[in-house]
């Protein structure tokens, strides 16, 4: 299937002469929920800002449903809805005209019951009379994503749609997102939640520095997440892992210390008991054993330093 | 084109306008029965007629043209600086629309503002003084092309203004002595021969000219010289904020 949103070779150098992307491409599948992982300064404002037309690229392209984003730009905005990171909002305008003006930029005749159930949906209903000032925080960020889908999108950009919102609101957020994933609307997300991503995503992409470095699905981070290290610590040091224990795909350290078998403590055999046996066969006196387990945030931090 | 985003563009422009109805169209209307209480009563009392021209009549023009100026630069870049200064101009900028309908939308309703604010001033004027204006379609040719102009020249400047004070520059040490400069409250060929030349220079005189020549007949310079020289800063204001956009100047980096 053709990719909803497809970046190729895009790469972002501001006038100050910093370069917040590069070279980057992904495809984004229709319909998926995608989390944008990265930490602050990576570059996701960046990226989400190009593909809506505020920020211009240095190089490369984006397509979204096939259209590119310069030289068919109505085409493909009117696709796209973008819920800003900053609570930018205008003071004086209540909830019910802010949404109606969004409407209208987006090209949209009026439809009164449509942004009813919108409001609704987004528990602002009562607040549609409100001038935008007199709103809470969390509040104003609902609105913001009224805005971004007053003219039924049908790919969504969340940058950063929980920063600052209480437990009870973020659960709300999650919610409002799996709805709008049932009803067909493509989402991507920026966060730097871990378990954000892990609650909601299909997919995870991981920026850092400018660099896509990672975009997997969900289940095989998980699935890597749901693996476990065994650390064998020797009495004396080793120079090359026995013959006998090749079975077990074992790490051998540099100094010939440790030696770390990596498993998957859901199945029903995990080859430990096995292990220490063939180990004392082998002669290996054990000095420590210890296991650990890999985390996203794990991978994260390890994806995000190394590079 | 987005016919839509026209609208809403324009809609609520107008609303902000009719929100704030004090500052939008009462504090003009005072300000210039102020400048004919002053001007008017006070100096015409002394300077009888000007060509012919009642004191109290001859400035009238110079007054609508004094409010159209500043209220249309103020409104203009007033309407396209706020949402840049508050960010809400991410919404315009990821719309599907062009710079064409971004502005219709601003610089339409800046200037329908400034047109019913002329208007408003033209009939407080005729409470003051009897007014006959001598070409209605000139006059009205005059007060639209202006009050299109100078949104669009204030738009520009709303553009460029990163802050509060550059927005405030223009108007204050730019527009306001051009104004008072122009001939608006006098003939240039009361001014000495030097000065008249120097004054040449100023765009506004060919506005003021032209328009009081609409309401008397009387002018400085031909009522033609006048309208080519409008249409001029029109075309200069178009290349300039259509260069902004295609440049994304102030706007997108
Ligand atoms: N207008 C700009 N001019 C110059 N540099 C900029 C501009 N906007 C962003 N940058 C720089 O580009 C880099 C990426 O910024 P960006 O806002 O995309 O990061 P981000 O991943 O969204 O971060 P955060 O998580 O803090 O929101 C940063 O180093 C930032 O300082
Ligand atoms: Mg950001």
């Amino acid at each position: 299937m053709q990719p909803i949103i497809s970046i190729s070779n895009l790469s972002k150098t501001y006038a100050s002469g910093h370069r917040a992307l590069k070279d980057v491409s992904l495809d984004i599948k229709a319909g998926e929920i995608l989390a944008l992982l990265g930490p602050n300064g990576a570059g996701k404002t960046t990226l989400i800002s190009i593909i809506c037309g505020i920020v211009n690229p240095t190089s490369g392209s984006v397509r979204v449903s096939g259209y590119d984003i310069i030289s068919d730009y109505r085409k493909t905005r009117s696709m796209i809805g973008l819920v800003p990171q900053e609570l930018t909002l205008g003071a004086f305008e209540t909830v019910w005209n802010t949404l109606c003006f969004s409407r209208g930029l987006f090209g949209k005749k009026p439809d009164s019951a449509y942004l009813e159930q919108l409001l609704k949906d987004l528990s602002l209903w009562e607040k549609k009379d409100s001038e935008l000032m007199a709103l809470s925080g969390g509040m104003k960020r609902r609105v913001l994503i009224g805005k971004a889908l007053s003219h039924q999108p049908s790919v969504l950009f969340l940058d950063e749609p929980t920063a600052g919102v209480d437990v009870n609101l973020r659960k709300d957020m999650w919610k409002i997102v799996r709805h709008l994933r049932e009803t067909g609307v493509t989402i991507i997300l920026t966060t730097h939640y871990i378990e954000e991503a892990e609650e909601i995503a299909d997919r995870v992409a991981v920026i850092n520095n400018g660099e896509l470095l990672l975009v997997d699905n969900k289940d095989t981070l998980m699935h890597k997440l749901g693996k476990r290290q065994l650390v064998i610590e020797l009495e004396k040091p080793v120079t090359a892992i026995p013959a006998a224990l090749s079975a077990w795909k074992l790490d051998l350290s540099t100094d010939g210390y440790f030696l770390s078998y990596t498993y998957d403590p859901l199945k029903a055999q995990t080859g430990i008991a096995e292990l220490l046996q063939a180990l004392s066969k082998a002669k290996l006196l054990l000095r420590d054993v210890n296991t650990s387990q890999s985390s996203l945030e794990e991978i994260f931090i390890n994806l995000v330093n190394t590079k | 084109m987005n016919i839509q985003a026209i609208r809403v563009i324009y809609k609520y422009e107008m609303l902000r306008a009719w929100e704030t109805i004090l500052q939008s169209f009462i504090s003009p209307v005072i300000s210039t029965a102020l400048y004919f209480v002053v001007f008017g009563a006070a100096i015409g009392s002394r300077i009888q007629t000007v060509d012919g021209v009642p004191y109290g009549v001859f400035i009238v023009p110079g007054l609508m043209m004094l409010a159209l100026l500043t209220q249309s630069i103020a409104n203009a870049s007033f309407g396209i600086f706020f949402p840049k200064f508050t960010g809400t101009i991410y919404e315009v900028m990821s719309a599907p629309i062009s710079f064409i309908e971004i502005l219709l939308g601003y610089v339409g309703a800046a200037a329908t503002k400034s047109f019913i604010i002329g208007l408003i001033i033209l009939a407080t004027a005729g409470f003051f003084v009897p007014l006959e204006i001598a070409h209605p379609l000139w006059m009205l040719s005059f007060l639209i092309l202006t009050c299109i102009s100078f949104s669009l020249f204030g738009f520009i400047i709303g553009l460029w203004a990163d802050n509060f004070e550059k927005l405030q520059v223009i108007p204050m040490l730019v527009i306001t002595p051009l104004v008072f400069l122009g001939g608006s409250f006098y003939t240039i060929d009361m001014l000495s021969p030097v000065w008249q030349t120097v004054t040449l220079f100023n765009p506004v005189v060919y506005l003021i000219s032209g328009f009081r020549w609409s309401f008397f007949e009387v002018s400085d310079v031909s009522v033609e010289l006048s309208m080519f020289m409008v249409l001029v800063f029109l075309a200069g204001c178009l290349i300039t904020v259509w260069w902004m956009f295609k440049s994304g100047y102030r706007l997108k980096q």
